[in-house]
């Protein structure tokens, strides 16, 4: 627990399984589960370099802005799905791949 | 029993990560996905964070994951049980994941971390606080106005007969 790898070997699992998620889902909403834990890496990486970096409370404040991104993303992102939902009555990715209904 | 408390927690957030991506129903999905972030909380406060960690807990699990199960039962017939899903591709997204966790591995591992330790903080809410109304003001006004003019678009987005 005193060591910066430990974070950050935790940090690229998670990246890594985010990254699967956004690969391999097909629903628009799991995909967005994924952005999710993708973000949730950079933020371990951020608050892990604010501790052992020196990066003090700099890394604490990136990690605050990072999850108000990612609060707006949610938001935006989930009224998308929605809308798409209302549209093509499927939230499947690969339906909605054309530009115009 | 700090280290083990410390593994206990990562080996959690772990699983749970890995059944948020790889669980057929997606509703589990999501119920996983908030335990992943409360053991993402729980490295916060290990790593000194507290402040961060509660402001996880406020606005991931309060905020987003509930926004997120709010998805998931409109965009699905609750009446229908069947809610799963089933994923594509696995094998190249795994081979692609895995690839990419090894490359990452292999460079942190190899890599010397410059050891600038930092002092254990003994409060962290009014460092941070200064912080955003000095140093980071500027940043701190323009992200109010982001969160503000995507919770509008938002709104509007998801209207009755837009």
């Amino acid at each position: 627990m005193d060591n910066l790898n430990n974070y950050l070997f935790i940090a690229a699992i998670l990246f890594s399984l985010g990254m699967f998620g956004v690969i391999t889902r097909r629903n628009g909403i799991a995909v967005l589960m994924g952005v999710e834990l993708i973000l949730n890496a950079a933020n371990i990486n951020f608050v892990a370099f604010s501790r052992f970096g020196g990066m003090n409370f700099d890394g604490h404040i990136f990690a605050l802005f990072v999850i108000v991104l990612a609060a707006a993303e949610a938001a935006v992102a989930l009224a998308i799905v929605i809308n798409i939902y209302n549209n093509l009555h499927s939230i499947n990715v690969d339906d909605a791949s054309s530009m115009s209904e | 029993m700090a280290d083990l408390i410390f593994w206990f927690i990562a080996a959690f957030t772990i699983l749970s990560a890995a059944l948020v991506v790889l669980n057929n129903q997606l509703l589990y999905s999501a119920i996983a996905l908030l335990f992943t972030l409360f053991g993402v909380a729980g490295l916060y406060i290990f790593l000194w964070a507290d402040f961060v960690a509660g402001i996880q807990l406020l606005v991931y699990i309060g905020g987003i994951n509930v926004l997120i199960i709010f998805g998931i039962m409109l965009t699905n017939k609750i009446s229908s049980v069947r809610l799963s899903q089933t994923n594509v591709q696995q094998g190249v997204g795994g081979v692609v994941s895995i690839w990419f966790c090894l490359i990452l591995f292999l460079t942190i591992s190899k890599t010397s971390w410059f050891g600038e330790y930092s002092l254990e903080p003994t409060e962290t809410v009014a460092a941070v606080g200064t912080l955003l109304l000095t140093k980071y003001l500027l940043p701190f006004e323009a992200i109010s106005l982001l969160l503000l003019g995507a919770l509008i678009g938002a709104a509007f987005l998801s209207r009755e007969g837009n």
